[in-house]
């Protein structure tokens, strides 16, 4: 409740600021906007800008630090009688304590949490009014100020634009700084499981059963444990299972493409292309399912009427349902890019005499080359990160294997299946999810190089 | 230069225009785009190692007659054509024609240049490999020498000849588009506008590549420049709104034209 109620006082204030502004702003030249330098609205919107911006980050930063700064306020004020405590009461405390804030019967805890509850009620009360009046203090100088700006030469219009660019680029840090969190948090991770584990034994190591990880310290656990944390079957499954994948979805995809965009008339193509993409549409789960129970035991079947032997669950099985999903992507993103093939070079091409097929071939996907490489890559990365299919129809088993008809398991499974479930989160286990997370996220990485450069390289070659 | 001097140049250099044969010729073409009509009952005859040009007012139906000739106008879903045209003594819309040999046969430069994503050898190389026209590696070699050397090309990219033919400049490339059709060596070559984008030393150029080609091709060339037109062409036809108004010796239809709108149109009365 609260919460909107502030809410729609920022809103208020907001307009009021901007109406005010452009009131001023057309007040100081008698009435006559023309000879302003910048139109009435971007004065109100600078007054709009000076006065909400500082408010509403002060509020943010406080935001950001708060569950931080009440911690070490109730810390403080416990003294001695938390400084004693083990870190995992300390932990229990703290959580207990906030949870608790809100109610009133505080009778299930103990005396020190009662009164660390007590503490930090005391601070966020005080904190909030101090914030409300900062902030109504920032809202009204900042108004004033802005205020006390205006005049006719004010360039309120380029203000006004330079603040949209910051806004702008403060979107884009968001995307970036995520981005740069998440990896450096795998990163710090990883090291952890490094520490434990011999950073080469695990990239190179071809034995993978971390369910017996021992879980000792020092050398000993080191060499137990290099035998277990071998990557090399996991990353190989990943990759048999990614190359059927691409077997099946690239020549597919590709030809359903120039199919479409070449071929089909605008009736088919409206109604076709849709259609495929809707298989996008399809939740992995789906097709997981469609893999394991009717794919599979397909090919299962099919083997022992010709007498080879095929697991029930296995790499193609998966590969291929996977090759499937992925078709769309390939599909898609290759039929756009062979549309922006300019008419006029398949024209000169027939005008050659080349039939359609020797236009496509030789004219057509040479030209169309960086975007459709791009396309594989995207779907190969899908490839690459996709769970459900593998987690359902290629099992479990760590296979070191080439056989597409044998059971392999992939890097996105493994860490499924050593986070679920209770675990500490600093076995040597739990932190190998973060070490294949991190391998993962370096190969996708390469691919998405990789791929930029081919594009780099032939972009530009028509015009 | 004014119109008259250059139709004296031509007829000097043209003797004997008139006692070549058709090579190309149609009687009653029709072209509708969808619901719209675009040509209306045309009929022309195109003469054995002769320049015609096709003149008239933006969207009066140039282009689309040009693209009847070697059937261009098949890639566009709407576009329907009836009447007769000959190459030959072939109706080219015959069920029995091959499209790709006539294609082969009647070869076009389009009026903004298309030069390939390849290398200007390979640009230049793409007939006469979809064709099978050579045995050799240096019989393709030469070809493309040959073509180039024609297209007036040759010294501007004999060193460049792997460098890509996109990387050319806008009259370059539209010599490079030249020599690519005159590689695959064809009877008939269509130019829709082929100096509309060129400064006029590369539009000299080309137009006299236009009189050298005449030997061994018959040209037809759309143009907007009256002075281009008699310049280069023993024969002119007036399109208008669709029709053909006249047709006739370049000379006389510059100097002596039979129709009214002719002479509007020539003299810069309509357009
Ligand atoms: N692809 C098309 N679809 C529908 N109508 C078209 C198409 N191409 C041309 N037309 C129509 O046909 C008529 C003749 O067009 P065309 O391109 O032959 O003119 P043009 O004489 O070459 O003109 P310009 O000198 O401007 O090139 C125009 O009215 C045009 O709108
Ligand atoms: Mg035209």
């Amino acid at each position: 409740m609260q919460g909107w109620f502030f809410v729609i006082i920022l809103v208020l204030t907001a307009c009021a600021l901007f109406y005010i502004g452009r009131s001023r702003a057309v007040a100081t030249v008698g009435g006559d906007p023309t000879v302003l330098h910048s139109k009435p609205g971007f004065h109100g919107a600078f007054v709009m800008i000076c006065g909400m911006v500082p408010a509403v980050l002060l509020f943010f930063t406080w935001l950001l630090f708060s569950r931080y700064l009440t911690s070490a306020y109730v810390t403080a004020q416990l003294g001695a009688d938390f400084a004693n405590l083990a870190t995992i009461e300390q932990n229990a405390l703290i959580r207990n304590m906030r949870s608790f804030a809100d109610r009133t019967d505080l009778s299930a805890l103990s005396q020190l949490e009662a009164e660390a509850v007590e503490h930090y009620r005391a601070f966020v009360g005080r904190a909030a009014l101090i914030l409300q009046i900062v902030i109504g203090v920032l809202v009204v100088a900042g108004g004033w100020f802005a205020m006390r700006a205006i005049h006719q030469e004010l360039r309120a219009r380029q203000f006004v634009e330079k603040t949209v660019m910051s806004v702008l680029i403060a979107a884009s840090g968001v995307a970036i700084l995520t981005t740069l969190g998440i990896v450096l948090s795998l990163i710090f991770e990883s090291v952890n499981f490094f520490q434990k584990v011999n950073f080469l034994d695990f990239l190179f190591g071809t034995h993978w059963s971390p369910q017996s990880a021992f879980e000792g310290v020092g050398e000993e656990a080191t060499d137990r444990n290099s035998e277990v944390f071998g990557a090399i079957p996991v990353f190989a499954g990943t990759l048999l299972i990614t190359a059927i994948a691409i077997l099946v979805a690239a020549p597919i995809g590709l030809m359903s493409a120039i199919y479409l965009s070449d071929y089909a008339s605008p009736k088919v193509r409206a109604t076709a292309k849709p259609i495929m993409e809707i298989l996008a549409g399809i939740p992995t789960v789906v097709y997981g399912f469609f893999a394991a129970l009717t794919v599979a035991p397909f090919f299962r079947n099919t083997g022992e009427a010709i007498g080879i032997s095929v697991s029930s669950e296995s790499a193609l099985a998966a590969g291929l349902v996977m090759g499937i999903m992925i078709i769309p992507f390939v599909s898609s993103l290759s039929d756009d890019v062979i549309n922006s093939v300019p008419q006029s070079l398949r024209d000169g091409s027939a005008g050659l005499g080349a039939t359609k097929s020797e236009t496509i071939r030789r004219v057509i996907l040479p030209a169309a080359l960086p975007g459709i490489v791009s396309a594989l890559m995207l779907a190969i990365s899908r490839a690459i990160g996709e769970t459900m299919i593998v987690v359902m129809a290629a099992g479990l088993s760590a296979n070191m294997t080439v056989n597409p008809l044998e059971a392999v398991t992939t890097v996105t499974v493994q860490i499924v299946t050593l986070l679920v479930g209770d675990q500490e989160f600093d076995s040597a286990k739990t932190l190998a999810a973060f070490a294949l997370g991190l391998v993962l996220f370096c190969v996708t990485l390469l691919l998405n190089v990789i791929a930029l450069r081919v594009i780099k390289k032939y972009r530009e070659q028509y015009d | 230069m004014s119109v008259e001097a250059n139709l004296a140049a031509t007829a000097a250099k043209a003797p004997a225009a008139n006692a070549s044969k058709v090579k190309m010729s149609g009687n009653g073409v029709n072209v509708f785009y969808g619901e719209k009509q675009a040509l209306f009952d045309v009929d022309l005859n195109i003469y054995e190692n002769q320049v015609i040009s096709l003149i008239g007012p933006s969207g009066c139906g140039k282009s689309t007659f040009l693209r009847c000739l070697n059937r261009m106008n098949d890639t566009i879903d709407v576009c329907k054509v009836t009447g007769k045209i000959v190459l030959d003594e072939d109706d080219i819309y015959d069920k029995n024609i091959d499209v790709v040999e006539l294609r082969a046969r009647v070869g076009m430069v389009f009026q903004k240049p298309n030069p390939f994503p390849k290398s200007i050898y390979e640009n230049v190389a793409y007939g006469p490999r979809i064709h099978g026209m050579t045995r050799t590696k240096d019989e393709l070699d030469d070809l493309v020498t040959s073509s180039l050397r024609r297209a007036g090309l040759w010294e501007e990219v004999k060193d460049r000849l792997d460098q890509p033919g996109t990387g050319l400049s806008g009259g370059q490339q539209q010599r490079l588009c030249i020599a690519r059709a005159i590689a695959t060596q064809p009877e008939v070559l269509l130019m829709d506008e082929p100096c509309s984008a060129l400064d006029p030393i590369a539009t000299a150029i080309i137009e006299e590549l236009i009189d050298e080609l005449r030997a061994n091709f018959t040209i037809v060339i759309v143009t907007h420049s009256m002075q281009q037109a008699a310049r280069v062409s023993q024969k002119t036809a007036f399109f208008h709104l669709g029709k053909l108004i006249e047709e006739g010796p370049t000379d006389q239809i510059f100097t002596n034209p039979i129709n009214k709108k002719t002479q509007d149109y020539i003299t810069g009365r309509i357009g």
